[in-house]
């Protein structure tokens, strides 16, 4: 028989103040099992920790029942204080009579203290089935995979590598800088984004522990937590890295010519290009589907031009298959695509533009050397209109968040229209200012005193040309009066959205996503950079709609994560795992696309059959990829998948211990 | 092809061109109208600013006679199209509002029958290759502003087209021969409300249809709505007379164009009753070279 000890937690008056604490262990004595049973003001605190230690040695314990709070936060400490009195941590049982049962039934106290019984009753039972686990330890590889190569994810590298970790970056384009290298001036204190931007580029390229892997794209992700074995797509860049000197000459020649994605298409690319010229590595691309010589076979320019030799029609793409550690997504955003906004001209009007267009067009190094034109006509306007939530908090046609940065990036257009054009007018529709941040509410301020942009309360119904001009048609909700504005060019606040692949990208890792497609953090508040998937941390806008500082800090923290990993050659896993009974597994392979760890595997076994070496399917599960969710034990038919410390036997020993 | 027909109170009195040119049409296209026996108002507008049980249930009985008869229904009225779709979407989407307005009407109505706007049976169900052979008489030297009206393709649930830039009409236009163009104007509100009461209003809503319409370089409008054809026609020479303009613009009904392409008399489709002269660019359209072989 085992000798089960319970521990009644008051949590001040949080329990006690609605449950009848001393009666529950006062019952709780008769339960099958309990030889000792006892309340406490603070279980979890120094002397309800002692209390425990002394009754498993006094009475002899051999099972321990916590009733108190969620076992979120205090599992790990009363499972490290039974075993520091020498019992296996699993055989420590927690009964949640504070959040499932005072909390919620304040006003029926008898009920109350009736159902915190019944709690108790059925983690008692529970725990005279539990068996001891231990856990097991896995070596950990030290080398991180950072993927993608904006803001977040350069920081996120630069501060593992300064750590003293190795670490590969993955960037989709022939260059690293993201979206930031896009951008001309960051707010609030308007410092150029390629200046504080591309120092951090070179630092990246030049770092021994930093490998960059541009115009390439994660393939496929395998193993788990420490042993990630990731398949990398090196997309053939049809130049040789090692020869190319970046010298340009082939770009000046290119006969091709294409529209400049990194400009917003207002501007031409060559087929053989580098995005921009800080470009890192600087080293160009030929963007096979523009090219002549890929097209028709004929050309090739770009080869008779290079006198090393650097360019090679012939490379193809490679993979390459690399462990490692820990992984760092930082894939960032796109613009969501405003197309489906029929009352704005569903993209048809070339002066009404998105703000990253309007980047490109106030950057000194973009397609217009910085002087704000049309891109219609190439004239200066004069009134320019901000449409703001474009895409966002708008549940009808876009997406229900904010996305944050908009209030901000729009108040900074508008100071730098009004210092660029002069007696230049400024309408900008809002539904609401947002503006937290440090020093943000101060800039948007002066948007509106000292640079005299005109914030209007409302949304804009429509906007339509009338001769050269684009007619805004919106309300002013302030004045209850419908407003109507003449003008040059208007510009529109799209949300942020995530890269159109992202719900691939995290079906190959095997984390969370949203209904968004945004990557899920593992807690909102206690874990915001780690994912579900042990050993992959997230940062900056894939997660959510993020700015610049944001971006930044977020990487520092999933560097700092991945640091921890990584600093130790292996580590502990958690035994609560699924197990497979391999006898009554019949291989069905349902829990195979059921698991969303991807933990489950089928494998050949062989055995004996009466007489005769049988070869049969069964599952099998990887221990260092299951996070012990139980989602495979429901789909089994013949039950053969069971998770430990959850078996079912378990879960109907409390099942008894309620209804019987 | 057969529908149940609707034809609502508008066109057997203001709107009687619009009855007309719906039954001439149809009549060409075959399709087979059969009037809903003892039809009542479906009660817009009063109807829904008073109650909105009584705004589902009066077209929920119309609905509830074509469901018996197995028939969806063609209306003409975008106001009633609108009406109608709404009860239509009511009953489908709750059993207990589906309950409570049979009760009302004391007949069953599960949501069977569809509400179907005219324009959107002959604009998207007839294939333009249809159209096409049976067009008698190419709209030549028309040069519409196709106008939807703020009724007919809103909101998203209710209507068939994009709400905000509507092709169903230009498409049929084109089709016809006649040319349509792109202007900003064809789902605004004309304000067929305003006139009597806050008549400065709406005669400035007019104008800004007409001023639009005009700049786009149109010499008509073209309706699928009697309220709208009505302020439209009737009160132009009043926008005319405040703003000193002169637009000149008859506006048709789709189905008096289609009909007239088809080669109906120009009086059976009752383009003789518009107080905007019609029949000036109607005999501009018969005298130009547009002559088709019917097949």
């Amino acid at each position: 028989m085992k000798r089960v000890g319970v521990f009644i937690c008051h949590c001040g008056t949080n329990i006690g103040g609605v449950v009848d604490c001393p009666k529950v262990a006062e019952i709780a004595k008769d339960y099958p099992g309990v030889v000792y049973s006892v309340d406490n003001k603070y279980m979890c605190s120094e002397p309800g920790q002692e209390l425990i230690k002394k009754a498993i040695k006094e009475q002899n314990l051999d099972r321990v029942v916590v009733a108190s709070c969620s076992p979120r936060m205090h599992e790990p400490t009363f499972r490290r204080c039974v075993e520091n009195a020498g019992m296996n941590a699993y055989f420590m049982e927690m009964a949640n009579i504070r959040e499932h049962c005072s909390w919620v039934h304040a006003s029926e106290k008898d009920k109350a203290t009736e159902k915190a019984c019944d709690l108790v009753k059925m983690a008692v039972a529970k725990a005279i089935m539990n068996k001891p686990l231990q856990k097991a330890t896995i070596p950990v590889t030290d080398r991180a995979l950072v993927i993608g190569g904006g803001i977040a994810g350069i920081q996120a590298a630069l501060d593992l590598a300064n750590a003293g970790h190795v670490v590969d970056i993955v960037e989709k384009e022939p260059s690293i800088g993201g979206k930031m290298a896009q951008i001309d001036k960051t707010f609030p204190t308007l410092d150029c984004s390629a200046c504080i931007l591309t120092p951090k580029m070179v630092d990246a390229s030049s770092h021994p522990n930093i490998n960059l892997i541009t115009y390439s794209e994660v393939e496929k992700v395998e193993g788990f937590v420490g042993n990630f074995d990731v398949t990398i797509r090196k997309k053939a860049r049809s130049v040789d890295m090692s020869v190319c000197t970046g010298c340009g000459v082939c770009m000046s020649k290119c006969p091709s010519k294409v529209d400049s994605e990194f400009e917003m298409l207002l501007s031409k690319r060559k087929a053989i290009y580098t995005p921009f010229p800080q470009a890192i590595p600087n080293k160009p691309v030929i963007d096979r589907d523009n090219c002549t010589y890929f097209k028709t076979g004929k050309c090739g320019i770009c080869q008779k031009v290079c006198t090393l030799g650097a360019i090679d029609y012939t490379q193809e793409d490679e993979f390459v298959v690399t462990r490692y550690g820990a992984i760092v997504i930082s894939t960032g955003f796109e613009q969501f695509d405003h197309s489906v906004y029929g009352e704005y001209g569903y993209g048809k009007y070339p002066d009404v533009i998105t703000g990253m267009h309007f980047e490109r067009l106030i950057n000194a190094s973009g397609p217009t050397m910085g002087k704000i034109k049309r891109p219609s006509d190439g004239k200066v306007p004069k009134n320019v209109v901000f449409i703001k939530c474009v895409g966002s908090r708008d549940v009808a046609k876009g997406k229900s968040y904010c996305s944050k940065t908009c209030c901000m990036y729009t108040a900074k257009h508008a100071t730098l229209v009004t210092e660029k054009i002069e007696d230049s007018n400024v309408y900008i529709f809002y539904m609401d200012v947002r503006t937290g941040g440090k020093g943000y509410e101060e800039f948007y301020n002066r948007t509106r005193e000292k640079y005299d942009a005109q914030y209007i309360r409302g949304r804009v119904s429509k906007v339509f040309k009338q001769g050269d001009k684009l007619i805004v048609r919106g309300e002013d909700t302030l004045l209850s009066q419908a407003v109507e504005i003449e003008a040059d060019m208007v510009v529109l606040a799209t949300a942020m959205v995530p890269q159109a692949d992202a719900s691939k990208l995290a079906q190959k890792i095997g984390i969370g996503y949203d209904k968004d497609h945004f990557f899920t953090e593992a807690h909102p508040k206690l874990a915001p950079v780690e994912t579900h998937t042990q050993g992959v941390y997230l940062a900056g806008a894939c997660q959510g709609p993020k700015d610049i500082p944001e971006s930044v800090a977020q990487a520092s923290a999933a560097a700092a994560k991945a640091c921890g990993l990584l600093s130790k050659s292996e580590m502990l896993t958690e035994p609560i795992i699924s197990v497979v009974n391999e006898s009554i597994c019949v291989g069905c392979g349902l829990c195979v696309p059921i698991c969303p760890y991807k933990a489950i595997d089928l494998k050949t076994i062989s055995e004996r059959d009466h007489g005769k070496t049988i070869e049969r399917l069964v599952a099998d599960v990887n221990g260092g990829l299951c996070q012990g969710c139980g989602a495979c034990t429901v789909a089994c038919r013949s039950g053969a998948l069971d998770l430990k410390h959850f078996t079912d036997q378990q879960i109907l020993a409390e099942v008894n211990a309620l209804c019987l | 092809m057969k529908y149940a027909y609707f034809p609502g109170c508008s066109l057997s009195s203001t709107g009687i061109e619009y009855d007309l040119s719906t039954r001439e049409t149809a009549r060409v296209l075959g399709i087979d109208l059969w009037e809903i026996p003892e039809w009542n108002c479906c009660g817009a507008s009063s109807g829904h600013l008073t109650d909105h049980l009584l705004s589902l249930a009066l077209p929920a009985r119309n609905m509830a006679i074509a469901e018996e008869a197995g028939l969806d229904v063609a209306i003409p009225c975008a106001a009633c199209y609108a009406r109608s779709k709404n009860t239509e979407l009511a009953v489908c989407n709750s059993a207990e509002m589906r309950q409570e307005i049979e009760e009302v009407i004391e007949r069953k109505y599960e949501g069977k029958a569809k509400a179907r706007a005219l324009l959107d049976i002959i604009a998207n169900d007839i294939q333009a290759e249809v159209i096409k052979e049976k067009v008698h008489k190419e709209l030549k030297g028309i040069k519409a502003a196709c106008y939807y009206g703020c009724l007919l393709v809103r909101p998203l649930a209710v209507g068939f087209d994009d709400p905000e830039d509507p092709q169903s009409m230009d498409n049929l236009v084109k089709s016809l021969g006649g040319e349509t163009v792109d202007w900003a104007y064809k789902t605004e509100c004309c304000g067929a409300s305003c006139p009597t009461t806050v008549p400065e209003t709406g005669k400035k809503m007019l104008e800004r249809i007409f001023e639009s319409a005009k700049n786009a370089g149109a010499n008509c409008l073209v309706t699928a709505c009697p309220m709208c054809l009505n302020n439209l026609d009737m009160r132009q020479g009043q926008v005319e007379k405040t703003y000193s303009k002169k637009y000149d613009m008859p506006v048709f009904y789709f189905t008096e164009l289609t009909g007239l392409a088809f080669g109906v008399e120009p009086t059976k489709l009752g383009l003789n009753k518009h107080f905007v002269d019609a029949m000036g660019l109607v005999n501009e359209v018969l005298k130009a070279d547009g002559r088709r072989e019917t097949a």
